[in-house]
């Protein structure tokens, strides 16, 4: 029994959340004309890290230095804001579920350790695999597939069919 | 007629005042859905769990009818909207290297934010590891980017690609989210629970 405890319905249904969500998309695409983004901001806070650190160095590479403009701080786009937002929200979600808890979330069988270290490494892949892709799940997936763009409908299918792929070899830190 | 600041009728000064409230329903709404946690997320690939499934699918049939349907109506011209361009192989390389960080780290990058909000100690460690990630593809970008270039196709969408009508494409997509919602909760109910 404890476990319904545990397990007891806390979140929206699934079904209103992604209504809301694509109500959201929709309001966006019309206000901004373009979609949501999450990993955009990661972006621009690796590019004012190394323009800050070692700005000649960002200046000679070609992915850094589209992104620096003369004056103006690369934190200061749409994205950035929009993700501190997204910090907001969420916590105001949590806040008002009572869910503020700071913890190291894991299955049973792998210890905090584990769990923080594969989630390091799991950031590490998809933050690349968000910039070569031009995109994650939101900017790439969600966003393109909103206005039928292929790219977006490519990326969808190869992150959730390599995810398909690789499940059975991590199951061990799921299930 | 949408979409509103890049035709001027909301000046761009509001373009980060705007910014920030989209960010805050986006999060409010990801967090409110369960998207903080990892363990409900990588359920999906696993078969205890499909709210990424439902919530993705929704959205995204929600907003491609929503905005078709405006731009029919003539309230938003789609022609202006940003359409995420189609580098062939970038995408399903990318996508291939996103799918295993999502497996190993159980977040896409949005749904970390969310639960980095609420205090996940595992979602602070994955998004330091975004950063190495977009650290590592920045300084090895000469090496990645014929493939980043490559195969660029331009902002094409599937009616382009599959010559199909987009009325009736968002009708079979719609159709194939409904029908993969029925087969989820049948495979749901075969898993064995997961608690967390």
């Amino acid at each position: 029994m404890e476990n319904k405890v545990k397990n007891k319905h806390v979140y929206w249904n699934p079904y209103f959340g992604g209504f809301m969500l694509g109500l959201l998309l929709i309001f966006t695409f019309y206000i901004t004309g373009r979609g949501l983004g999450a990993s955009g901001a990661f972006k621009s806070t690796v590019v004012t890290f190394v323009d800050d650190v070692a700005p000649t160095h960002a200046s000679k590479n070609a992915y850094y230095e589209q992104f620096i403009i003369n004056g103006k701080s690369p934190l200061n786009t749409w994205l950035v804001f929009e993700t501190l937002g997204v910090l907001i929200g969420g916590f105001l979600s949590g806040a008002l579920g009572g869910r503020l808890k700071l913890y190291i979330q894991h299955a049973p069988n792998i210890t905090s350790k584990k769990r923080l270290f594969v989630a390091l490494l799991g950031g590490l892949f998809f933050g690349f695999g968000a910039q070569l892709a031009r995109g994650c799940t939101s900017g790439a997936a969600l966003s393109g597939m909103a206005v039928l763009s292929t790219g977006g409908f490519v990326t969808m299918l190869a992150i959730f069919g390599s995810a398909y792929a690789f499940a059975y070899f991590f199951r061990k830190n799921w299930i | 007629m949408g979409p509103l600041i890049p035709n001027g009728i909301i000046p761009p000064e509001w373009d980060f005042v705007i910014a920030l409230l989209i960010g805050i329903i986006f999060g409010y709404v990801l967090e409110a859905s369960g998207f903080s946690s990892s363990r409900k997320l990588a359920g999906v690939f696993y078969g205890y769990d499909f709210v990424v499934l439902k919530v993705f699918f929704t959205a995204a049939v929600v907003a491609v009818i929503g905005i078709y349907y405006l731009d029919y109506l003539g309230f938003i011209d789609i022609s202006k909207l940003y359409i995420h361009p189609t580098y062939l192989w970038a995408a399903i390389v990318g996508g291939i290297v996103m799918g295993l960080g999502f497996i190993l780290g159980g977040f896409c990058p949005g749904t970390s934010l969310c639960a980095v909000a609420i205090g996940k100690i595992d979602a602070m460690a994955y998004g330091v590891g975004i950063l190495i990630g977009v650290f590592i593809f920045s300084e090895f970008f000469s090496f990645i980017q014929p493939l980043f270039d490559g195969s660029n196709y331009g902002a094409i969408t599937l009616v382009d690609t599959l010559g199909i009508s987009p009325y009736w494409f968002i009708f079979l997509f719609s159709l194939v989210a409904i029908i993969a919602f029925v087969i989820s909760d049948l495979v749901r109910k075969k898993v064995k629970k997961i608690f967390y």
